[in-house]
Protein backbone atom coordinates (compact mmCIF):
# COMPACT_ATOMS: atom_id res chain seq x y z
CA UNK A 1 0.00 0.00 0.00
CA UNK A 2 1.42 3.56 -1.08
CA UNK A 3 2.33 5.52 1.88
CA UNK A 4 0.18 8.70 2.86
CA UNK A 5 1.13 12.42 2.70
CA UNK A 6 -0.49 14.52 5.37
CA UNK A 7 0.00 17.81 4.49
CA UNK A 8 1.57 20.72 7.47
CA UNK A 9 1.01 24.11 6.29
CA UNK A 10 0.63 25.46 9.34
CA UNK A 11 -3.21 25.80 10.06
CA UNK A 12 -3.95 22.33 12.04
CA UNK A 13 -3.34 20.22 14.24
CA UNK A 14 -2.58 16.79 11.79
CA UNK A 15 -1.44 14.75 15.06
CA UNK A 16 -4.47 13.05 14.80
CA UNK A 17 -4.72 12.23 11.56
CA UNK A 18 -1.36 10.51 11.74
CA UNK A 19 -2.12 9.03 14.73
CA UNK A 20 -4.93 7.43 13.48
CA UNK A 21 -3.54 6.00 10.42
CA UNK A 22 -0.74 4.50 12.23
CA UNK A 23 -3.52 3.15 14.26
CA UNK A 24 -5.07 1.23 11.01
CA UNK A 25 -1.65 0.15 10.35
CA UNK A 26 -1.09 2.56 7.16
CA UNK A 27 2.25 4.52 6.53
CA UNK A 28 1.81 8.15 6.88
CA UNK A 29 4.46 11.12 7.22
CA UNK A 30 3.77 14.86 7.47
CA UNK A 31 5.01 16.86 4.27
CA UNK A 32 5.49 20.42 4.50
CA UNK A 33 6.83 21.76 0.83
CA UNK A 34 6.61 21.63 -3.23
CA UNK A 35 9.12 18.92 -3.58
CA UNK A 36 7.22 16.51 -0.67
CA UNK A 37 3.93 17.17 -2.48
CA UNK A 38 5.28 16.10 -5.77
CA UNK A 39 6.92 13.01 -4.01
CA UNK A 40 3.49 12.26 -2.63
CA UNK A 41 1.43 9.11 -3.73
CA UNK A 42 -1.53 9.43 -1.80
CA UNK A 43 -1.95 13.12 -0.38
CA UNK A 44 -4.24 14.13 2.58
CA UNK A 45 -5.29 18.05 2.96
CA UNK A 46 -6.29 18.59 6.61
CA UNK A 47 -7.07 21.70 7.66
CA UNK A 48 -9.81 24.56 9.97
CA UNK A 49 -10.21 27.98 10.45
CA UNK A 50 -11.12 30.36 7.77
CA UNK A 51 -10.57 30.16 3.74
CA UNK A 52 -8.53 33.06 2.71
CA UNK A 53 -6.38 31.92 6.03
CA UNK A 54 -5.86 28.46 4.44
CA UNK A 55 -5.39 29.23 0.80
CA UNK A 56 -3.02 32.12 1.76
CA UNK A 57 -0.72 29.82 3.96
CA UNK A 58 -0.86 27.40 1.15
CA UNK A 59 0.22 29.96 -1.57
CA UNK A 60 3.01 30.70 1.15
CA UNK A 61 4.49 27.67 0.84
CA UNK A 62 4.03 27.40 -2.96
CA UNK A 63 1.50 24.49 -2.79
CA UNK A 64 -1.56 24.86 -4.49
CA UNK A 65 0.15 24.85 -7.65
CA UNK A 66 1.69 21.66 -6.76
CA UNK A 67 -1.56 20.29 -5.13
CA UNK A 68 -2.97 20.20 -8.50
CA UNK A 69 -0.47 18.65 -10.16
CA UNK A 70 -0.35 15.88 -8.80
CA UNK A 71 -4.53 15.88 -8.51
CA UNK A 72 -4.67 17.03 -11.96
CA UNK A 73 -1.51 15.21 -13.54
CA UNK A 74 -0.64 12.36 -11.65
CA UNK A 75 -4.16 11.71 -10.58
CA UNK A 76 -3.21 10.89 -7.19
CA UNK A 77 -5.65 10.18 -4.93
CA UNK A 78 -6.31 13.40 -2.24
CA UNK A 79 -8.24 13.54 0.66
CA UNK A 80 -9.25 16.87 1.87
CA UNK A 81 -10.89 16.72 4.98
CA UNK A 82 -13.13 19.75 6.54
CA UNK A 83 -11.64 22.92 5.16
CA UNK A 84 -9.11 21.31 3.37
CA UNK A 85 -12.36 20.17 1.55
CA UNK A 86 -13.79 23.38 0.82
CA UNK A 87 -10.13 24.47 -0.31
CA UNK A 88 -10.94 22.44 -3.08
CA UNK A 89 -14.08 24.31 -4.41
CA UNK A 90 -13.37 27.87 -6.38
CA UNK A 91 -13.94 29.97 -3.48
CA UNK A 92 -15.85 30.80 -0.52
CA UNK A 93 -18.61 33.56 0.39
CA UNK A 94 -16.21 32.94 3.76
CA UNK A 95 -12.86 35.23 1.84
CA UNK A 96 -12.22 36.64 -0.99
CA UNK A 97 -9.33 34.34 -2.60
CA UNK A 98 -9.75 31.84 -5.17
CA UNK A 99 -9.63 28.07 -4.32
CA UNK A 100 -7.49 25.58 -5.59
CA UNK A 101 -10.87 24.68 -8.04
CA UNK A 102 -10.26 20.86 -7.96
CA UNK A 103 -14.27 20.46 -8.03
CA UNK A 104 -16.47 23.06 -9.38
CA UNK A 105 -18.40 24.80 -7.44
CA UNK A 106 -18.69 27.56 -4.31
CA UNK A 107 -18.62 27.19 -0.74
CA UNK A 108 -21.49 28.92 1.18
CA UNK A 109 -22.31 29.90 5.00
CA UNK A 110 -24.36 27.09 6.62
CA UNK A 111 -27.82 28.60 6.91
CA UNK A 112 -31.56 27.69 6.67
CA UNK A 113 -35.29 28.74 7.16
CA UNK A 114 -35.48 30.26 10.14
CA UNK A 115 -35.87 27.49 12.54
CA UNK A 116 -34.93 28.71 15.65
CA UNK A 117 -33.51 25.49 17.16
CA UNK A 118 -30.50 24.99 15.07
CA UNK A 119 -26.91 26.88 15.39
CA UNK A 120 -24.17 27.58 13.15
CA UNK A 121 -21.71 26.21 13.14
CA UNK A 122 -22.97 22.50 12.95
CA UNK A 123 -21.18 20.92 15.68
CA UNK A 124 -21.66 17.62 17.09
CA UNK A 125 -21.87 14.03 15.93
CA UNK A 126 -24.62 13.68 12.31
CA UNK A 127 -25.37 10.85 10.51
CA UNK A 128 -24.59 10.40 6.56
CA UNK A 129 -27.65 10.02 4.44
CA UNK A 130 -27.42 9.17 0.50
CA UNK A 131 -24.34 7.36 0.41
CA UNK A 132 -23.23 6.26 -2.90
CA UNK A 133 -21.56 3.04 -3.35
CA UNK A 134 -18.10 4.28 -3.44
CA UNK A 135 -14.70 2.63 -2.91
CA UNK A 136 -14.31 5.20 0.21
CA UNK A 137 -17.62 4.16 1.93
CA UNK A 138 -16.70 0.14 1.46
CA UNK A 139 -17.57 -1.95 4.07
CA UNK A 140 -19.73 0.50 6.13
CA UNK A 141 -22.89 -1.25 7.09
CA UNK A 142 -25.01 0.26 9.64
CA UNK A 143 -25.90 4.27 10.22
CA UNK A 144 -23.32 5.88 9.19
CA UNK A 145 -21.94 9.13 11.92
CA UNK A 146 -19.17 11.31 11.64
CA UNK A 147 -18.17 14.30 13.99
CA UNK A 148 -18.56 17.68 11.80
CA UNK A 149 -17.80 21.30 12.78
CA UNK A 150 -18.10 23.74 10.21
CA UNK A 151 -20.06 26.80 9.57
CA UNK A 152 -19.68 26.83 5.30
CA UNK A 153 -20.13 24.10 3.67
CA UNK A 154 -19.24 23.20 -0.31
CA UNK A 155 -22.46 23.70 -3.59
CA UNK A 156 -20.49 21.91 -6.22
CA UNK A 157 -21.60 22.94 -9.20
CA UNK A 158 -22.24 18.85 -10.34
CA UNK A 159 -25.01 17.18 -8.30
CA UNK A 160 -22.94 14.47 -9.07
CA UNK A 161 -20.01 15.46 -7.17
CA UNK A 162 -21.99 15.04 -3.47
CA UNK A 163 -21.48 11.58 -2.56
CA UNK A 164 -23.01 11.79 1.01
CA UNK A 165 -25.35 14.23 2.63
CA UNK A 166 -25.87 15.44 6.15
CA UNK A 167 -29.02 17.04 6.97
CA UNK A 168 -28.83 20.17 8.86
CA UNK A 169 -31.73 21.87 8.18
CA UNK A 170 -31.01 21.46 4.35
CA UNK A 171 -29.24 18.54 3.01
CA UNK A 172 -25.27 19.82 3.19
CA UNK A 173 -22.90 18.08 1.16
CA UNK A 174 -21.20 15.68 3.71
CA UNK A 175 -18.65 14.18 0.96
CA UNK A 176 -17.55 15.00 -2.51
CA UNK A 177 -15.52 13.73 -5.29
CA UNK A 178 -14.01 14.31 -8.60
CA UNK A 179 -12.04 11.32 -10.40
CA UNK A 180 -9.66 10.56 -7.34
CA UNK A 181 -9.95 14.06 -5.50
CA UNK A 182 -12.17 13.37 -2.22
CA UNK A 183 -13.25 15.98 -0.22
CA UNK A 184 -15.23 15.40 3.50
CA UNK A 185 -16.45 18.07 5.44
CA UNK A 186 -16.27 16.21 8.46
CA UNK A 187 -13.01 14.91 10.81
CA UNK A 188 -12.21 11.33 10.06
CA UNK A 189 -9.74 11.51 12.56
CA UNK A 190 -12.46 12.82 15.50
CA UNK A 191 -14.89 9.83 14.37
CA UNK A 192 -12.95 6.58 15.81
CA UNK A 193 -14.05 3.55 13.85
CA UNK A 194 -16.43 5.80 11.44
CA UNK A 195 -13.19 7.34 10.63
CA UNK A 196 -10.93 4.67 10.71
CA UNK A 197 -12.65 2.49 8.05
CA UNK A 198 -12.98 5.71 6.24
CA UNK A 199 -9.46 6.22 6.02
CA UNK A 200 -8.93 2.26 5.76
CA UNK A 201 -10.42 2.83 2.51
CA UNK A 202 -8.53 6.00 1.32
CA UNK A 203 -5.51 4.10 1.99
CA UNK A 204 -6.46 1.25 -0.04
CA UNK A 205 -7.44 3.29 -3.15
CA UNK B 1 -29.76 13.64 14.13
CA UNK B 2 -27.75 14.53 16.70
CA UNK B 3 -26.96 11.75 19.29
CA UNK B 4 -26.78 12.27 22.92
CA UNK B 5 -23.30 12.19 23.69
CA UNK B 6 -21.66 10.56 26.77
CA UNK B 7 -18.71 12.71 27.93
CA UNK B 8 -15.85 11.12 30.67
CA UNK B 9 -14.51 14.39 32.02
CA UNK B 10 -10.91 13.66 32.86
CA UNK B 11 -9.23 15.63 35.76
CA UNK B 12 -5.64 15.91 35.11
CA UNK B 13 -2.99 17.08 38.39
CA UNK B 14 1.17 17.83 37.35
CA UNK B 15 0.87 15.54 34.42
CA UNK B 16 -1.44 12.31 36.08
CA UNK B 17 -4.66 11.49 35.98
CA UNK B 18 -6.55 11.96 39.10
CA UNK B 19 -10.17 11.49 40.48
CA UNK B 20 -11.80 13.14 43.05
CA UNK B 21 -14.62 13.19 45.76
CA UNK B 22 -17.02 15.79 46.29
CA UNK B 23 -13.92 17.73 44.72
CA UNK B 24 -11.18 16.64 47.46
CA UNK B 25 -8.92 14.33 47.67
CA UNK B 26 -7.29 13.88 44.25
CA UNK B 27 -6.36 10.15 44.17
CA UNK B 28 -3.75 9.12 41.23
CA UNK B 29 -5.12 6.69 38.64
CA UNK B 30 -2.79 6.71 35.67
CA UNK B 31 -1.17 8.12 32.91
CA UNK B 32 -3.51 10.24 30.41
CA UNK B 33 -2.12 8.91 26.74
CA UNK B 34 -3.01 5.42 28.10
CA UNK B 35 -6.37 6.84 29.61
CA UNK B 36 -7.02 8.19 25.95
CA UNK B 37 -6.38 5.03 23.83
CA UNK B 38 -8.57 3.54 26.16
CA UNK B 39 -11.23 5.44 25.27
CA UNK B 40 -10.56 5.37 21.86
CA UNK B 41 -11.27 1.75 21.93
CA UNK B 42 -14.04 1.84 23.96
CA UNK B 43 -15.41 4.77 21.29
CA UNK B 44 -16.14 7.55 23.82
CA UNK B 45 -18.44 10.42 21.95
CA UNK B 46 -15.90 13.30 23.46
CA UNK B 47 -13.41 13.43 26.21
CA UNK B 48 -13.01 16.69 28.59
CA UNK B 49 -9.68 17.39 29.87
CA UNK B 50 -9.44 19.35 32.89
CA UNK B 51 -6.36 20.31 34.70
CA UNK B 52 -6.88 20.94 38.44
CA UNK B 53 -3.39 21.86 38.89
CA UNK B 54 -3.19 24.21 36.46
CA UNK B 55 -6.44 25.73 37.42
CA UNK B 56 -4.97 25.96 41.72
CA UNK B 57 -1.58 27.08 41.21
CA UNK B 58 -2.19 29.39 38.01
CA UNK B 59 -0.36 27.64 35.99
CA UNK B 60 0.34 27.96 32.20
CA UNK B 61 -1.36 25.23 30.30
CA UNK B 62 0.61 22.16 29.46
CA UNK B 63 0.92 23.45 25.71
CA UNK B 64 3.07 20.31 24.85
CA UNK B 65 1.80 17.82 26.70
CA UNK B 66 -1.76 19.06 25.34
CA UNK B 67 -0.43 18.49 22.10
CA UNK B 68 0.08 15.27 22.79
CA UNK B 69 -2.79 13.84 24.55
CA UNK B 70 -5.02 15.82 21.79
CA UNK B 71 -3.33 14.03 18.84
CA UNK B 72 -3.98 10.68 20.58
CA UNK B 73 -7.66 11.56 20.75
CA UNK B 74 -9.89 9.82 18.27
CA UNK B 75 -12.75 12.03 19.42
CA UNK B 76 -13.89 15.38 19.99
CA UNK B 77 -11.54 16.78 22.45
CA UNK B 78 -12.53 19.97 25.53
CA UNK B 79 -9.88 20.80 27.81
CA UNK B 80 -10.04 23.31 31.09
CA UNK B 81 -7.77 24.00 33.49
CA UNK B 82 -6.89 27.99 34.87
CA UNK B 83 -8.16 29.30 31.64
CA UNK B 84 -8.15 32.45 32.50
CA UNK B 85 -6.49 34.72 29.15
CA UNK B 86 -7.64 35.09 25.50
CA UNK B 87 -4.02 34.26 24.36
CA UNK B 88 -4.22 31.00 26.09
CA UNK B 89 -7.21 30.18 24.46
CA UNK B 90 -5.76 30.48 20.99
CA UNK B 91 -2.65 29.17 22.11
CA UNK B 92 -4.87 25.27 23.14
CA UNK B 93 -6.68 26.02 19.81
CA UNK B 94 -3.63 25.65 17.91
CA UNK B 95 -2.98 22.47 19.68
CA UNK B 96 -6.27 21.63 17.90
CA UNK B 97 -8.44 21.09 21.35
CA UNK B 98 -12.42 21.40 19.98
CA UNK B 99 -13.58 22.98 22.75
CA UNK B 100 -11.97 25.36 25.35
CA UNK B 101 -13.65 24.82 28.96
CA UNK B 102 -13.56 28.07 30.95
CA UNK B 103 -14.64 28.20 35.08
CA UNK B 104 -13.42 30.64 37.47
CA UNK B 105 -12.21 33.44 34.90
CA UNK B 106 -15.72 33.57 34.01
CA UNK B 107 -17.01 34.04 37.29
CA UNK B 108 -14.60 36.69 37.85
CA UNK B 109 -15.24 38.57 34.85
CA UNK B 110 -18.41 37.44 32.95
CA UNK B 111 -16.78 39.86 29.79
CA UNK B 112 -14.49 37.15 29.46
CA UNK B 113 -16.65 34.69 28.05
CA UNK B 114 -17.51 37.33 25.34
CA UNK B 115 -13.78 38.07 24.40
CA UNK B 116 -13.12 33.80 24.32
CA UNK B 117 -15.95 33.10 22.36
CA UNK B 118 -15.23 35.60 19.75
CA UNK B 119 -11.51 33.87 19.22
CA UNK B 120 -13.23 30.70 19.27
CA UNK B 121 -16.56 31.09 18.65
CA UNK B 122 -19.23 30.18 20.63
CA UNK B 123 -19.24 26.94 20.01
CA UNK B 124 -15.56 26.67 20.82
CA UNK B 125 -16.15 27.98 24.73
CA UNK B 126 -17.71 26.04 27.29
CA UNK B 127 -18.44 27.34 30.69
CA UNK B 128 -18.30 24.92 33.62
CA UNK B 129 -20.17 25.87 36.71
CA UNK B 130 -19.78 24.54 40.36
CA UNK B 131 -23.08 24.43 42.17
CA UNK B 132 -23.16 23.40 45.55
CA UNK B 133 -26.13 23.27 48.13
CA UNK B 134 -26.55 24.78 51.55
CA UNK B 135 -27.36 22.84 54.86
CA UNK B 136 -31.19 24.77 53.90
CA UNK B 137 -31.05 23.15 50.69
CA UNK B 138 -30.26 26.15 48.87
CA UNK B 139 -28.27 26.17 45.47
CA UNK B 140 -25.51 28.58 44.97
CA UNK B 141 -22.71 28.95 42.31
CA UNK B 142 -19.25 28.65 43.98
CA UNK B 143 -15.65 28.29 42.74
CA UNK B 144 -12.11 27.50 44.01
CA UNK B 145 -12.78 23.88 44.41
CA UNK B 146 -16.11 24.69 45.92
CA UNK B 147 -14.64 27.43 48.73
CA UNK B 148 -16.17 30.40 47.70
CA UNK B 149 -19.49 31.19 47.36
CA UNK B 150 -20.31 33.68 44.66
CA UNK B 151 -23.79 34.02 46.15
CA UNK B 152 -25.27 33.47 42.71
CA UNK B 153 -28.41 31.24 42.45
CA UNK B 154 -27.35 28.67 39.16
CA UNK B 155 -30.21 29.67 36.81
CA UNK B 156 -28.69 33.10 37.34
CA UNK B 157 -25.65 32.36 36.47
CA UNK B 158 -26.80 30.07 33.58
CA UNK B 159 -28.37 32.70 31.92
CA UNK B 160 -25.56 35.39 32.21
CA UNK B 161 -23.51 32.89 30.67
CA UNK B 162 -25.51 32.19 27.88
CA UNK B 163 -25.63 35.93 27.09
CA UNK B 164 -22.09 36.28 27.03
CA UNK B 165 -21.46 34.15 24.66
CA UNK B 166 -20.95 30.54 26.45
CA UNK B 167 -21.50 28.14 23.49
CA UNK B 168 -22.33 25.19 26.43
CA UNK B 169 -23.04 24.33 29.97
CA UNK B 170 -21.21 22.17 32.21
CA UNK B 171 -22.83 21.94 35.17
CA UNK B 172 -20.92 20.32 37.92
CA UNK B 173 -22.47 19.22 41.31
CA UNK B 174 -20.10 19.50 43.79
CA UNK B 175 -22.07 17.49 46.58
CA UNK B 176 -22.53 14.92 44.37
CA UNK B 177 -19.01 14.44 42.85
CA UNK B 178 -17.58 11.19 43.33
CA UNK B 179 -21.08 9.66 45.25
CA UNK B 180 -22.21 7.93 42.05
CA UNK B 181 -26.05 8.74 43.75
CA UNK B 182 -27.70 10.06 40.46
CA UNK B 183 -27.47 14.11 38.74
CA UNK B 184 -29.04 17.03 40.57
CA UNK B 185 -32.17 16.90 38.61
CA UNK B 186 -33.76 19.26 39.74
CA UNK B 187 -30.60 22.03 38.65
CA UNK B 188 -30.57 20.56 35.30
CA UNK B 189 -34.06 20.64 34.70
CA UNK B 190 -34.60 24.32 35.91
CA UNK B 191 -31.46 25.62 33.71
CA UNK B 192 -32.00 23.29 30.98
CA UNK B 193 -35.88 25.05 30.82
CA UNK B 194 -34.23 28.11 30.70
CA UNK B 195 -31.53 28.93 28.43
CA UNK B 196 -31.04 27.69 24.53
CA UNK B 197 -27.49 26.26 24.68
CA UNK B 198 -26.17 22.49 25.84
CA UNK B 199 -27.16 21.62 29.61
CA UNK B 200 -24.26 18.83 30.31
CA UNK B 201 -24.14 18.02 34.01
CA UNK B 202 -21.03 16.29 35.51
CA UNK B 203 -21.45 14.99 39.17
CA UNK B 204 -23.20 11.92 40.40
CA UNK B 205 -23.85 9.11 37.77
CA UNK B 206 -23.58 6.09 38.88
CA UNK B 207 -25.14 3.87 36.47
CA UNK B 208 -26.99 4.05 32.79
CA UNK B 209 -30.17 4.81 34.18
CA UNK B 210 -28.87 8.50 35.71
CA UNK B 211 -27.89 9.06 31.96
CA UNK B 212 -31.52 8.48 31.24
CA UNK B 213 -32.91 10.91 33.85
CA UNK B 214 -30.53 13.37 32.85
CA UNK B 215 -32.27 13.72 29.48
CA UNK B 216 -35.09 13.49 30.58
CA UNK B 217 -35.24 16.11 32.74
CA UNK B 218 -33.01 17.94 29.62
CA UNK B 219 -29.79 17.50 29.49
CA UNK B 220 -28.37 17.72 25.89
CA UNK B 221 -25.51 15.69 26.62
CA UNK B 222 -23.71 13.70 30.20
CA UNK B 223 -20.63 13.60 31.48
CA UNK B 224 -19.30 11.56 34.30
CA UNK B 225 -16.14 11.03 35.79
CA UNK B 226 -16.14 8.33 38.61
CA UNK B 227 -18.17 6.29 36.87
CA UNK B 228 -16.05 5.53 33.77
CA UNK B 229 -13.03 4.70 36.45
CA UNK B 230 -13.83 1.47 38.27
CA UNK B 231 -10.90 0.29 41.66
CA UNK B 232 -10.53 -3.26 41.19
CA UNK B 233 -9.69 -5.38 43.86
CA UNK B 234 -6.12 -4.94 43.89
CA UNK B 235 -6.51 -1.22 43.57
CA UNK B 236 -6.17 -1.59 39.80
CA UNK B 237 -7.96 0.76 38.01
CA UNK B 238 -9.85 0.05 34.91
CA UNK B 239 -11.32 2.33 32.98
CA UNK B 240 -14.86 1.70 31.52
CA UNK B 241 -17.44 3.17 29.00
CA UNK B 242 -20.68 1.80 27.89
CA UNK B 243 -20.92 0.22 24.48
CA UNK B 244 -22.93 2.09 21.73
CA UNK B 245 -25.48 -0.92 21.65
CA UNK B 246 -26.09 -0.15 25.04
CA UNK B 247 -26.39 3.63 24.68
CA UNK B 248 -28.89 3.35 21.28
CA UNK B 249 -31.27 1.37 23.29
CA UNK B 250 -30.85 3.50 26.39
CA UNK B 251 -31.25 6.82 24.24
CA UNK B 252 -33.79 5.39 21.91
CA UNK B 253 -37.57 6.59 21.68
CA UNK B 254 -36.31 9.77 23.13
CA UNK B 255 -38.67 11.63 20.40
CA UNK B 256 -35.72 13.98 20.48
CA UNK B 257 -33.49 14.93 17.64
Amino acid sequence: MARISVLDYGVSNSGSILNMLKKIGSEAALVGNAEEVLEAEKLILPGVGAFDNGMQALKNAGLDAVIREVALEKSIPLLGICLGMQLLCEGSAEGETSGLGLIPGRCERVSFPKDGNLKVPHMGWSFLSNMSSDPLFEGFEEDVRFYFVHAYHMRPANRDAVIAEVEYGLPLAAAVKSGLTYGVQFHPEKSHRFGMRLLKNFAAL
Amino acid sequence: MQLTRVIPVLLLENGGLVKTVRFKNPQYIGDPINAIRIFNDKEADEIVFLDISADRHEREPDLGMLSEIVSEAFMPFAYGGGVRRVDQIEKIYRAGVEKVVINRAAALDPEFVKSAASVAGSSGIVVSMDVKTNWLGKRSVFINNGKTNLKIPPLDYARLMEEKGAGELLVNSIDLDGTMKGYDLPVISSIAGAVGIPVVPVGGAGSMRHFRQAVDAGASAVAAGSMFVFHGRQKGVLLTYPGSKDLNELFSGQGMD
